[in-house]
């Protein structure tokens, strides 16, 4: 370094005493970016509009005409995303601890709880975001599909069908924060997640079948087949709503509150 | 400042670190050493919080640093050069921190400069980095807040000769300028090139600490002489106990020039004169020698024959 160039750093002039703190409004801003600025976290959220795009093509290409209706685009495009959001909140969790990024984090930070909820609520801005453009991508299907059929434009999602969509969409989301959180590692979190979604749900079915008693029980205890009632439209009654708000208590709250617990006091090495 | 006290780590019936206290004081490097697994990383993460203490405190500036409203403006931190995301770019890396702590982005820049990361360099992904480009980008993030305080784990682990040399000359610079650095090292000479003050740990406890100064008289003296008996009368005269080794030499705990200068007056020709064998190495080793994995057979059979 030249000698004339004052150097970068001023040990002792610079007083620091009424230090404002970090507004967690920052701490979003930097976790958002921090969700993107990887090659596996770019690729990753750019595949949600990809599979988006995908669908919408498929849907046109390959559905019987006359279900050519915004529903049905947007059920498709819906799909990939209630996969692939829960991997990116995973990751965005995981990585701290799978990558040792919290060596960083947690010491710029001090407060873990600032940190989690500032990436809990970046990914539910992704999550929003994501959905947005679901909802543009199926409108433009929806148009584009018709006018190639000729068949007749058919609105028919409600906005309080886009809006159960929507939550069941953030459940999903949630469910992968909860398990960043519980699990702290990318390929465990993720292999539980794929547990929770493909395997529990065929056990609950097989256990339905099986046993005439448990079909009454399952709604209250199979988060994926209450969380389809919230994709299939806006939920008939309190009934349904409160099985909802039961799974979601049973696998979602009450994991998370453990997963919590276990970050505040583990050792990040 | 960086005031420790009493700090002790358990995991279950091992203590790693057991009543650690000291202070790394504004103006000094203080170098801490200790063998591998001595519990250095683990005393440096309970003061920023990574790992709960089992017992004791410490503070960062005259604060807990949970208490910091901006950590990142009053200590760097380096622990790991290679705890990063391998696919970001050095550049990035620096960003994130940048916006955490609320800095100018020109600051960015102003680190790769410093640590001469060039521009192509800073543009590559870490992955990529050598171990030496990482140790330069962690001290690009431990002072891109401009902090008063630094700590760092073993940062010259990984650098070339001239990056060493390097190294040292920003430390002893920011100290010089009033910051506090507090550097960890299992390799003697690295530390005692660079520290002021020196702490040495051994299976989890402080077993000597103090100014490398004091640390280096307090070894005494080693004198050789044609006539050693006449030595010894002499310095008993002078109030100065000694001791003969094997090899013939006479050691005492007096100062060189104090041995030169009774010699001297008594008329005795010196052979040789000095500051006890290896400086601090040898009673760096001695001290950690219950810790150390490797011990050497002459070394064992040396401190066997001691004990005898």
């Amino acid at each position: 370094m030249s000698t004339m160039a004052p150097p970068a750093y001023h040990p002792v002039h610079e007083q620091h005493e009424d230090q404002p703190g970090i507004p967690l409004a920052r701490v979003v801003r930097v976790e958002l970016r921090k969700m993107f600025n990887t090659r596996s976290g770019f690729w990753l959220i750019a595949s949600l509009v990809i599979l988006g795009v995908v669908a919408t093509i498929g849907t046109i290409l390959f559905a019987p005409d006359d279900q050519l209706t915004h529903n049905t685009f947007a059920a498709a495009i819906g799909f990939p995303m209630t996969i692939v959001l829960p991997i990116i909140a995973i990751l965005a969790i995981t990585g701290e601890w799978s990558q040792r990024t919290g060596l960083t984090t947690f010491t710029l930070v001090p407060d873990r709880r600032r940190v989690l909820l500032a990436k809990t609520v970046a990914s539910v801005v992704v999550g929003v975001a994501a959905m947005l453009v679901a909802l543009a991508v199926g409108v433009v299907g929806n148009l584009v599909g018709t006018a190639i059929t000729g068949t007749d434009l058919v609105w028919d999602l409600s906005a309080a069908q886009f809006g159960t969509i929507v939550i069941g969409s953030l459940l999903c989301l949630l469910t992968g924060t909860m398990l960043g959180m519980v699990i702290r590692s990318s390929p465990g979190a993720l292999v539980t997640y794929f547990v929770l979604t493909l395997v529990l749900p065929t056990v609950f079915g097989i256990l339905a079948t099986n046993q005439p008693d448990f079909v009454d029980v399952r709604p209250w205890v199979d988060a994926e087949l209450a969380r389809s009632f919230l994709f299939e439209g806006p939920p008939d009654g309190g009934e349904q709503w409160a099985q909802v708000a039961v799974t979601a208590g049973l696998w979602l709250v009450l994991p998370t509150l453990l997963g919590l617990r276990a970050v505040l006091r583990s050792e990040v090495k | 400042m960086i005031t420790i006290d009493s700090l002790t780590k358990k995991y279950g019936r091992t203590t790693v670190v057991d009543g650690v206290s000291f202070v790394a004081r504004p103006g000094r490097v203080t170098g801490f050493l200790g063998p591998n697994g001595a519990g250095k990383s683990t005393t440096m993460r309970m003061v920023v919080g990574l790992t709960k203490p089992s017992s004791g405190s410490s503070t960062v500036a005259g604060r807990p640093f949970a208490e910091l409203a901006n950590p990142g403006r009053e200590i760097g931190v380096m622990l790991d050069a290679s705890a990063q995301h391998a696919g970001r770019t050095g550049r990035e890396i620096l960003t994130i921190v940048q916006q955490m702590l609320g800095l100018p982005g020109r600051r960015v820049e102003e680190m790769l400069d410093l640590v001469s990361l060039t521009p192509a360099e800073a543009d590559r992904r870490v992955g990529n980095y050598s171990l030496g480009m990482r140790q330069r980008l962690g001290i690009a993030t431990a002072l891109i807040g401009n902090p008063g305080v630094l700590m760092l784990d073993e940062p010259a682990n990984g650098l070339d000769p001239a990056g060493i040399r390097w190294m040292r000359d920003l430390l002893r610079d920011f100290a010089d300028r009033g910051g506090t650095v507090l550097l960890s090292s299992h390799l003697l000479r690295e530390v005692e090139v660079v520290a002021d003050d020196i702490v040495m740990i051994g299976h989890g406890r402080v077993v000597c600490e103090g100014s490398k100064a004091d640390l280096v008289r307090s070894l005494g003296t080693v004198a050789r002489t044609d006539d050693t008996p006449a030595l010894r009368r002499a310095l008993h005269a002078a109030g100065v106990d000694t001791d003969v080794t094997d090899e013939g030499t006479v050691t005492t705990t007096a100062e060189p020039a104090h041995v030169g200068r009774v010699a001297f007056s008594a008329g005795i020709a010196l052979t040789e004169l000095r500051t006890a064998d290896g400086g601090l190495e040898d009673m760096f080793l001695e001290l950690t020698a219950d810790t150390q994995r490797e011990v050497t057979p002459s070394r064992k059979n040396r401190r066997e024959r001691k004990a005898a």
